[in-house]
């Protein structure tokens, strides 16, 4: 029983993590190594918010995520365009600005106990033999809450239609009128946003430290790597896959284990299927 | 020998996504053979290459090539048996002079087995092989950055590319399109000794009239289906052909 | 009424320049200086400096910048077919454990451990990376990154091969001259070796793979194959970098597979200008006595690396080395329109 609850919660976890890395990677065909990046620079936002200015939670958090929002914006907007078609070189500026931001943020000392987020809500409610923070259960209803809206948001609204334009064709979508390169923009401020977010509801278990900024973003590759970078199901069912495979492991073996699942999980799919688990890259069908 | 068939085509579908772009299309090709390939804009000439030289997976069918199954093989493994092709949007290695464009395919193992490997030899069979299409030996021509030639040279510059792996069959897609008059009536006869020499040819084209005066045998495409497959005349004579080219002059 | 004077700047090779290129004969001292010269000068730098740094810090110093160099060398091979790495340190840090680990566990001399772990390394790496090859150039770059980081935490948390402690007392090299010189003729070597192969015909098929591969497919050549042999050769030398630091330090630790093995080759090769060896070679001289020079910066020195890489990649593309080279060849004057 405490399996399955520490699994989801778990799952849900690097699904958070991993949505956003998918989202901006799938429509502006840009990995945005600064995603972990992103995530450690909304916790520490938030952080100097809550405690040097005295704003509410709500109000840094918001603050932090716009702010980042933007900041993902102005990456592709300032860097990325300059650099577009390129493409060794868009791979190479993602990974050193996120560098840039990581090492920053060290030398800035921006780690250990006092650096904590406060829980959105206090306490624990025992389920069967297992005392389950409220924070977690709030992580697994932003998560759901997330996965719901960003269906609808690529499903309904104008803005996530383009996206989705831009992922399948982008010939046709820019064809069709669409701005490719706002919407590449977007979406790598809408994938900032929801590095924050997922920051937001999972920094509170722990403390925050700058290491983060690395460890997310091989959270972040290695479940894109198994489920599928630009596919979203994909994504979810990898979440599912290592999430629980980690907690078994962890249960029945040395805790220490995870890395070990995350690492014979992505040789395991490089040397079965690469692409990924719903990844669709045939690649020889793509530019001929 | 002569009627030794060197390409089977059978039942040959692609379908993307739901679009379908070849339709169950099946025909034998014989050695020596100078097939027209030709049919409207869209009409799956481009994509019927790309299945029979590797570039693009069927859906369903098999190809065949002088006994070998080479139905979903690799491009390269093809082409190393002897298909060589062009491309219908020209790519050369603009950065490279011309004649280097030509190394790549002096490179591969089935070139490789023909001996002359060491550096230095290959450049002047490159040099050799453009001056048989027509960029003179003498002149800056066959050294010039490929990026800086005109567009009917490019074009052949793609021929020789495709000869200089010494194909026994080799594929043309649209190699006279953007070709001047005087271009096309330069390489045309090019092509046909090539042709009188041994080598299978198809060739997919829009300018029907050089076209048929070189092939024998010409298939019609309209969707991705076969409409039509005989002698240029019987071809252009089917009703259903006509209507496919509603609009489109067609001489003779 | 008068029309402003405009200028448009105009750039004409040397004469000397012209008369190398198309002369066979090099008639005068001074021509053949003009081409030798700058290709000499600082190989015999490098075979030299080794005296004057001796027994000195900067002895580190000039025992780093090989062994960086050669990551660097390794990186631009890999990115003139067209394979991005992100992870130059998987290389360094194979290599390493290979050779420690030999020499700890099975007592082997560096002698036998060094070559062991250069091939043996080699075969490793571009088994792993091998079925990436296949996938857009994107992925191969995102597992490269991802790798490094996951061994390093896997030998933290399994605790082998040393775990946090690394594995210590290793068999160091009989002399410090030798490594010195290992080093230096490796770069050497590299350095002249990668650019023969490069304007060999061997090499002109790996470009036309990073240029256009369907285009090389179509001309019977397994790109597959030759991706993998570049990221064998380019793994090789990587990993013998890392044996090399293992027994100069006498010492692997999980470090071997961090960022810092990545970054510094990457921001040097980017800014030597990619596709030319020799800037690999001189943006490594540049960085890395520039890094011990601000070592009170610490972890700082990352985010200039990464800084300079986003400069240079903004800025100066082409990179150093091409510039220098063309204002070696040619002159710029405006001229009157």
């Amino acid at each position: 029983m405490e399996i399955f609850i520490y699994g989801i919660t778990n799952s849900v976890t690097l699904a958070l993590i991993a949505i956003g890395f998918s989202l901006t990677f799938g429509i502006s065909g840009v990995p945005n190594f600064a995603h972990g990046a992103f995530y450690l620079l909304g916790g520490i936002l938030t952080w100097i918010f809550i405690n040097q200015l005295g704003i509410p939670y709500l109000f840094s958090a918001i603050l932090a995520i716009i702010i980042v929002g933007f900041l993902g914006f102005i990456l592709y907007w300032g860097l990325m365009l300059r650099l577009r078609g390129l493409v060794i070189n868009e791979v190479i500026a993602t990974l050193a600005a996120a560098i840039v931001i990581i090492e920053v943020l060290r030398y800035l000392g921006f780690s250990g106990f006092t650096y904590v987020l406060p829980e959105f809500i206090k306490g624990s409610v025992q389920i069967g033999k297992v005392w389950l923070d409220y924070q977690r259960i709030f992580l697994v209803g932003i998560g759901i809450v997330l996965i719901l809206f960003l269906y609808l948001f690529t499903h309904r609204t104008r803005v996530g239609l383009s996206f989705r334009a831009i992922a399948q064709n982008e010939r046709t979508a820019i064809s069709l009128g669409i701005e490719s390169d706002w919407t590449a923009a977007l979406s790598l401020a809408f994938g900032s946003a929801l590095a924050v977010v997922a920051g937001l509801a999972i920094l509170p278990l722990g403390s925050i430290d700058t290491e983060v900024g690395y460890d997310i973003l091989i959270y972040a590759l290695a479940v894109g790597i198994v489920g599928g970078l630009e596919s979203v199901p994909g994504i979810l069912l990898a979440s599912f896959i290592l999430g629980f495979s980690q907690i078994l492991v962890a249960t029945f073996f040395k805790a220490q284990w995870l890395t070990v699942v995350t690492l014979a999980a992505i040789v395991i799919i490089l040397a079965v299927k690469p692409s990924g688990i719903f990844g669709k890259y045939k690649e020889l069908e793509e530019r001929v | 020998m002569q009627d030794e068939i060197i390409l089977k085509v059978e039942h040959l579908t692609k379908r993307f996504g739901g679009v379908v772009a070849v339709d169950d299309v099946s025909f034998d090709l014989r050695k020596g053979e100078f097939l027209g390939l030709i049919g409207p804009n869209g009409s799956g000439k481009t994509t019927l290459i790309n299945l029979i030289t590797g570039f693009v997976k069927p859906t369903s069918g098999k190809i065949t090539y002088r006994d070998a199954n080479i139905t979903a093989k690799a491009p390269y493994a093809i082409a190393c048996l002897g298909v060589s092709r062009s491309f219908q949007m020209v790519r050369a290695f603009h950065k490279l002079p011309a004649f280097k464009n030509l190394i790549v395919p002096l490179y591969s193992p089935r070139v490789k087995k023909f001996g002359g490997g060491r550096y230095g030899e290959r450049d002047d069979v490159a040099i050799d092989l453009l001056d048989d299409l027509g960029f003179e030996r003498d002149s800056a021509v066959p050294y010039k950055t490929a990026g800086s030639l005109p567009h009917g040279y490019l074009k052949r510059l793609d021929l020789a590319r495709c000869m200089a792996l010494r194909p026994d069959l080799l594929i043309l897609d649209e190699l006279f399109s953007g070709m001047a008059m005087s271009e096309v009536a330069a390489t045309l006869p090019l092509i046909e000794k090539f042709n009188r020499e041994g080598l299978t040819i198809v060739m997919a084209e829009h300018r029907l009239k050089e076209l048929f005066r070189v092939a024998n045998r010409v298939i019609v495409l309209n969707f991705g289906r076969k409409i039509a497959d005989g002698s240029p005349k019987e071809a252009m004579e089917t009703e259903e052909v006509q209507k496919a080219y509603l609009g489109i002059e067609v001489d003779g | 009424m008068s029309e402003p004077v405009r200028y448009r700047r105009e750039r004409i090779d040397r004469g000397i320049k012209v008369r190398a290129d198309t002369v066979f004969v090099l008639a005068t001292l001074r021509d053949m200086t003009y081409l030798f010269l700058p290709r000499f000068l600082p190989v015999l730098a490098l075979l030299v400096l080794p005296f004057f740094v001796s027994g000195g810090y900067w002895e580190k110093v000039l025992f780093y910048s090989c062994m960086f160099a050669l990551l660097a060398l390794s990186w631009d091979l890999m990115a003139s077919v067209g394979l991005v790495s992100l992870g130059q340190a998987l290389f360094f840090g194979v290599g390493a454990y290979i050779s420690g680990g030999l020499n700890h566990y099975l007592k082997m001399p560096i002698y036998l451990s060094i070559p062991l772990a250069t091939l043996a390394g080699a075969f490793f790496c571009t088994l792993l990376l091998v079925s990436v090859l296949r996938l857009r150039g994107v992925y191969f770059s995102m597992v490269t990154l991802i790798l490094p980081l996951l061994f390093a935490h896997l030998i933290e948390t399994l605790d082998i091969l040393g775990g946090t402690h690394g594995l210590l007392s290793l068999t160091p090299f009989p002399s410090g001259w030798l490594a010195m010189y290992l080093g230096i003729f490796a770069v050497i070597i590299c350095l002249f070796g990668f650019r023969k192969l490069i304007n060999e015909d061997f090499g002109l098929v790996l470009k036309g793979i990073k240029d256009d591969d369907r285009v090389v497919m179509a001309g019977g050549i397994n790109i597959y194959w030759y991706k993998a042999q570049a990221i064998f050769i380019a793994g090789g030398v990587g990993c013998f970098a890392g044996a090399l630091m293992t027994h100069y330090y006498q010492f692997v630790g999980r470090s071997v597979f961090a960022l810092d093995y990545t970054v510094l080759p990457l921001a040097s090769a980017v800014l030597g200008g990619p596709g030319s060896f020799a800037g690999a070679t001189i943006g490594t001289f540049l960085l890395v006595p520039l890094s011990e020079v601000l070592r009170a910066l610490g972890g700082l020195r990352m985010a200039l690396y990464g800084a300079i890489l986003i400069a240079a990649l903004v800025i100066l593309p082409e990179g150093l080395f091409h510039y220098i080279e063309r204002k070696y060849h040619q002159f710029e004057r405006d001229v009157r329109v």
